[in-house]
């Protein structure tokens, strides 16, 4: 099954941000039900956008997001106490977004995460920056699931992000991102990988294509998990499509379902 | 003489090597300083390509491929340079603020800032506001670049600012910003020069700063 990350409940998104702003709960419910609705497996709420108001927001909006949601949480900050605080609010348990390999980062967040019951999303992303090929991913992949499965996080609970970078800055970023995906599900077995799928297409025109094609590309090479905006019909078209060309539907049930009920679309 | 640089300016737009290559080596045959191609020619057509970048007409690669045949020309004419030809518009110092490790923005500013004549002293990421003010120090600045993908991060933008004033700097250095959560609000509220959203405006930014 693909794993869906519903993206919209994030206050860097101006509309979201005045709803935030006005504590307008009845705007964020109903784009929660609407994501829901259209297949979003976790709601991820990210409240970093308000500069000195992240820790209040992301409170207002767990209240506010689970009195309606039916799916988890994936609780979305790069400040590991504010996560911390989000934890305790969970009436399900949630995706983290995120731990990586940063050294303030890494210890403070297996700290948090040792004993927890959660899903964690983990970038490949050190004190050196950004990875520069594909076996280094890998290796940082590595270095992740170790340290957490030494904290007590099984590898079906863990989700690597691989980082995908720019394609306009260097043409050879989405084939190291395949090739990294490609290792980390053949070596790796058990883990699962994710993809923010807007970042590859940053400085490019008609984003949406790029976006729609990278994903397709991303799931033949085993990427089993996405952040991305459930609203939009063309690119779960491709979600749903690329899973029945993988062989992963059979009699092609659900592509036809969907089909028929309007649900994909050319 | 006058010369005339409109072609190597379209040649460099075009991002037409071999164009550009041959009128360059027909400039330095008919005895035209080398500075002058560089800083009427090959900045100024660089110039236009930042506008274009701002306007999206142009793309990231089309930038890149333009900054790097820019290179190539500026490597073939170094011999020929003398030190009041290079770095005319000024000195930068730039980096990515503490705490943050991004870099593909500040990359691209800094190419761009040396394709317009500026001489750049690129202090990497996660760098401390001190960092930033020994490197304003030890190079002779003139400006100030700093840039912070994460929302958290901004906030050392903040301290970064605080840093250059408390070093008695702050009246000799301009302080430009940018990044994906950085407003031209927040650039006010923290007490930088200007804000920039991206590359090519970056150039134009910078020049009017220092202008």
């Amino acid at each position: 099954m693909f794993h869906i990350i519903g993206e919209r409940i994030n206050t860097s998104r101006k509309k979201v941000r005045e709803a935030v702003d006005g504590r307008d709960a009845a705007y964020i419910q109903a784009d929660v039900i609407r994501q829901q609705e259209a297949g979003a497996s976790y709601i991820d709420i990210n409240a970093g956008a308000r500069i000195g108001h992240e820790r209040e927001d992301m409170q207002w909006l767990m209240e506010v997001v689970q009195e309606v949601s039916t799916v988890p949480l994936c609780l979305d900050s790069p400040d590991p106490d504010i996560l911390a605080t989000a934890y305790d609010r969970v009436k399900m348990p949630p995706m983290i977004n995120s731990i990586s390999l940063e050294k303030n980062r890494f210890e403070t967040m297996r700290a948090f995460l040792r004993g927890k019951d959660c899903h964690v999303v983990a970038l490949c992303m050190d004190d050196s920056g950004m990875p520069k090929n594909s076996q280094d991913i890998f290796e940082r992949a590595k270095k992740l699931v170790e340290g957490l499965e030494e904290t007590g996080i099984g590898r079906s609970a863990i989700f690597i992000d691989p980082m995908a970078q720019p394609v306009s800055v260097d043409t050879q970023n989405g084939v190291m991102a395949f090739e990294a995906v490609e290792k980390i599900m053949s070596d790796l077995p058990g883990v699962h990988t994710i993809a923010g799928i807007s970042n590859a297409s940053y400085g490019l025109p008609e984003r949406k294509m790029i976006n729609r094609t990278y994903l397709g590309l991303m799931m033949a090479h085993g990427l089993d998990a996405a952040v991305l905006d459930p609203l939009d019909r063309k690119i779960m078209s491709v979600v749903y499509t690329a899973d029945m060309l993988l062989g992963k539907d059979e009699f092609c049930d659900n592509y036809l379902s969907r089909v028929r009920s309007g649900i994909i679309i050319a | 003489m006058m010369a005339d640089f409109d072609e190597i300016i379209d040649a460099l737009v075009e991002r037409d090597q071999a164009r550009l290559s041959e009128l360059v080596e027909t400039k330095l045959a008919q005895g035209i300083p080398a500075g002058d191609i560089l800083n009427k020619g090959l900045i100024a057509g660089m110039d236009i390509i930042g506008e274009k970048m701002e306007s999206e007409e142009l793309f990231i690669p089309e930038v890149m491929k333009a900054a790097k045949i820019m290179g190539a020309m500026v490597g073939r004419l170094k011999p020929l340079l003398t030190d009041e030809d290079t770095g005319v518009s000024g000195k930068v110092v730039i980096g990515t603020v503490k705490g943050d490790l991004h870099d593909i923005g500040k990359n691209l500013v800094v190419m761009m800032l040396q394709s317009a004549g500026f001489k750049v002293f690129d202090v990497g990421v996660d760098v401390s506001p001190d960092k930033f003010v020994d490197a304003l120090i030890a190079n002779d600045a003139d400006l100030l670049g700093l840039s912070a993908l994460l929302t958290t991060t901004t906030e050392m933008m903040r301290q970064t600012v605080s840093a250059v004033a408390e070093s008695g700097l702050r009246n000799r250095v301009k302080i430009m910003i940018g990044g994906a959560p950085v407003t031209g609000e927040f650039s006010e509220e923290i007490g930088a020069d200007a804000y920039a959203p991206d590359a090519g405006s970056a150039v134009r930014v910078a020049k009017s700063l220092l202008s």
